[in-house]
């Protein structure tokens, strides 16, 4: 099998399962008092730290979180709560029409619910959010609650940079929340350096386990929890901390933050081998997102194991059968839960019609990838290309 | 074969699957996404029923270690089905949309692609024998679908798998619930699926607004009541008219005309027909020679009726029927078979009803 979807999940890593497998065979309550729970609060809280080590973050600043989802939705609602609550002229939302819909549906539940209005940022061909778009949708931020931008695209894997758009929020009093989830271990993340207030990552994108999430969350940014109860994290996410899962979730990332550089080189040869073979075999595809050689901040403008391809007169959801049919596993972007595969929203934000939108894949690579994955996309895409384009549309 | 099953959520698709994959078939599921309403697709994640049923089958796929896609062909069925039901009703018609489904989407539009993308075949949960090429009715008489299958042409047979025409209904449940399958005691879908409440006037007259027009009195020509739209109307209807006429005896819609949205009504005896006309007929196998007898079904779960089936200038058909029937009406299809005691009723094939009347005297 050739698994090419690591933007979706990744494999865990072996010392990952270690550590947890270790961890579960435990009791203790982090919040009890008792010595298994200051045994189950030590595991946490070293975990705590060194994750805080990985991410340039403090701490202090870290939240456990059930993943990307839940820290998206807590960012951006608490954020919004907090300052509205503190300035009730602030119910703007500036954010761009390509994040993940853990945050844009959290957005749009805000502007339906609460009061919230959005202004959408405008998107670079690339995918990219430049400092001046962003500069322009806050105006002088007065009525502004907080901006969100991802740090790297899920889809085209185009990285933006978040510490010159750090600044220019801050410029103006906004706080900024960046979702980074497909960023942390693929680029380099400093959470101080950057600048921004909120954070978001998740464990089962680098190697960790699933349902085990972070927001980096600065001391001073006021945020209104989601969930009441005991008073963890802060007092802004209550419940009972998951230990094993954190303890996988830091050793999945101290693991792959450590091995950034090295993986970073060796999948994007992979990824850029990929590219260049499917191009030979289909002259017409069509490269969506950043350029492969792409730089923003003196670091990769593109994320290195990231290729996002669109076939003409091919759909999307026929290539994906027809490669999992033989073996290989990528994904079309984003489908809804009823399985029905639908444009992609963030290539129509860059500019992308219909058709070029739904005509594409997302082959990702990671830490398992080998040069046996790509030959393996190599040896068949020419004639599922070719079939796909026969079966045509499944309209007129 | 590479074979692809059209799931639906319900349990005989899931048999159907699951008895594929027994075969030793190389099975792929694909449930249809046919809403019209994207939306209800997504904002249906929470809890609406084209939702629950692509879960459903998927579960059914996932059970079976088969791959599993949803295809979206709600445009196609929009235009060709739903559009296609509303335009017949505005036409005076009575169309059946499940045999157009069959016609136009599952085994032209899915069985094209399917064929495209390397399938042999689509297999689907339908209640009828296919053996040789040759369509039969189901064992199970009450569940019987031969009568939306007529349509189907021998080059699309040739790309179909019915697995339950040999099998009863219960049987089906049987095999579902031996199998641990959740849909086992699913409930059987009746209506028709784009009209979930079962409400046919009420969509129909949210589509093509109120329309009123007489009723007419076949025998006097007096117009003895009015409607609100002659769609809520279906030739051979006998409830729900509206209308008082001076007797106690029951009357019968005789006709419908949209244009000055007339609905005439009569007696039962003005009610029967002995000659139904049909457009250009299709046929399942080999053209036969005219005329021949036959039996003939004029409606779904219809009783069939002898009859004479003869060629009409127009490329059609006329139908001389052994007994006079009622409730004849233009836009349903009449399904010829070939009585076969032996091995069950062999579907001939079928013609839209254009007309029906009484033989014109030569």
């Amino acid at each position: 099998m050739t698994y090419l979807d690591h933007a979706a999940t990744t494999p865990m890593l072996p010392e990952v399962l270690a550590a947890m497998t270790e961890q579960l065979g435990r009791v203790g309550n982090a919040s009890s008092l008792h010595a298994s729970g200051r045994a189950a609060r030590r595991s946490a809280e070293q975990a705590r730290e060194r994750l805080a080590e990985a991410l340039g973050a403090r701490p202090s600043e870290v939240l456990f979180t059930g993943g990307g989802t839940e820290s998206d939705n807590l960012a951006v609602k608490g954020l919004f709560w907090a300052r509205r609550d503190a300035d009730s002229r602030r119910r703007r939302i500036v954010v761009s029409p390509a994040e993940h819909h853990a945050v844009l549906d959290s957005v749009e539940w805000l502007a339906k619910h609460d009061g919230a209005d959005i202004t959408w940022l405008s998107v670079e061909p690339t995918g990219r959010i430049t400092p001046e778009a962003l500069r322009a949708a806050l105006g002088d931020g007065d009525d502004v609650a907080l901006a969100s931008v991802m740090w790297a695209n899920n889809e085209i894997g185009t990285v933006s940079d978040l510490a010159a758009l750090a600044e220019v929020a801050h410029a103006v009093g906004v706080p900024l929340h960046t979702d980074a989830v497909q960023a942390v271990g693929q680029v380099p993340v400093d959470f101080t350096a950057s600048g921004v207030d909120a954070l978001t990552m998740t464990g089962h994108k680098l190697g960790g386990p699933m349902g085990a999430g972070v927001l980096l969350l600065r001391r001073d940014a006021e945020c209104t929890p989601l969930l009441h109860g005991g008073g963890q994290e802060r007092d802004v996410r209550s419940g009972t901390l998951d230990v094993a899962a954190i303890v996988g979730l830091q050793v999945a990332t101290s693991t792959a933050v450590r091995t950034r550089e090295e993986r970073a080189v060796r999948v994007s040869a992979l990824r850029d081998r990929l590219v260049a073979g499917v191009m030979a075999q289909v002259p017409d595809v069509q490269l969506n997102g950043a350029p492969l050689d792409d730089v923003v901040a003196g670091g990769p403008g593109r994320l290195p194991g990231n290729a996002h391809l669109s076939f003409p007169g091919a759909e999307g959801d026929a290539l994906l059968m027809l490669l999992d049919a033989r073996g290989v596993e990528c994904s079309t972007g984003s489908a809804c839960s009823a399985g029905v595969a639908r444009p992609s929203h963030v290539l129509l934000a860059v500019g992308a019609d219909a058709d070029r939108a739904r005509s594409s894949l997302r082959f990702s690579f990671g830490h398992t990838s080998t040069d046996a994955d790509v030959d393996a996309v190599l040896d068949v895409i020419g004639p599922v290309v070719e079939r796909a384009r026969r079966a045509g549309l499944g309209r007129r | 074969m590479r074979l692809l099953a059209a799931m639906s959520g319900g349990v005989d698709s899931a048999v159907a699957a699951a008895l594929a994959v027994d075969a030793g078939h190389d099975v792929t599921g694909v449930h249809l996404a046919l809403s019209p309403d994207r939306q209800t697709l997504r904002s249906g994640a929470r809890g609406c029923c084209s939702v629950e049923d692509a879960h459903d089958a998927r579960r059914v796929a996932d059970e079976l270690g088969i791959p599993f896609y949803v295809w979206d062909l709600a445009e196609r069925f929009t235009e060709d089905v739903v559009d296609d039901f509303v335009a017949e009703y505005a036409a005076g018609r009575t169309p059946n949309p499940c045999l157009r489904c069959n016609e136009k989407i599952k085994f032209a539009a899915v069985l094209d692609r399917a064929q495209a993308l390397g399938f042999d075949a689509v297999v689907t949960g339908h209640h009828a024998r296919l053996a040789d090429g040759q369509l039969r009715r189901s064992v199970d008489p009450a569940k019987d679908q031969s009568y939306v299958l007529a349509v189907l042409t021998a080059e699309q047979l040739a790309g179909a798998v019915f697995p339950l025409g040999s099998m009863t209904k219960q049987r089906v449940r049987e095999i579902a619930a031996e199998r641990g399958f959740a849909v086992a005691t699913k409930a059987d879908s009746h209506d028709i699926c784009f009209i979930p409440d079962g409400d046919t006037r009420g969509f129909l007259s949210r589509r093509l607004g109120e329309q009123p027009g007489p009723v007419v009195d076949a025998a006097t020509g007096a117009t003895v009541g009015e409607h609100g739209g002659t769609y809520g109307f279906t030739v051979g209807q006998r409830r729900g008219l509206g209308v008082a006429v001076g007797d106690s005896r029951p009357r019968y819609v005789l006709g419908i005309e949209p244009v000055t949205r007339t609905v005439t009504i009569g007696t039962a005896e003005q009610a029967g027909v002995t000659e139904v006309r049909t457009a250009r007929p299709t046929w399942t196998g080999p053209v036969p020679r005219l005329p021949f007898h036959a039996e003939v079904q004029l409606r779904a779960h219809g009783t069939p009726v002898p009859c004479t089936v003869s060629a009409a200038d127009d490329g059609g058909l006329v139908l001389r029927l052994g007994s006079e029937q009622r409730g004849v009406a233009p836009g349903q299809s009449a399904v010829l078979y070939a009585a076969d005691v032996e091995r069950g009723d062999l579907v001939l094939g079928q013609g839209t009803v254009v007309s029906a009347g009484h033989p014109v005297p030569a």
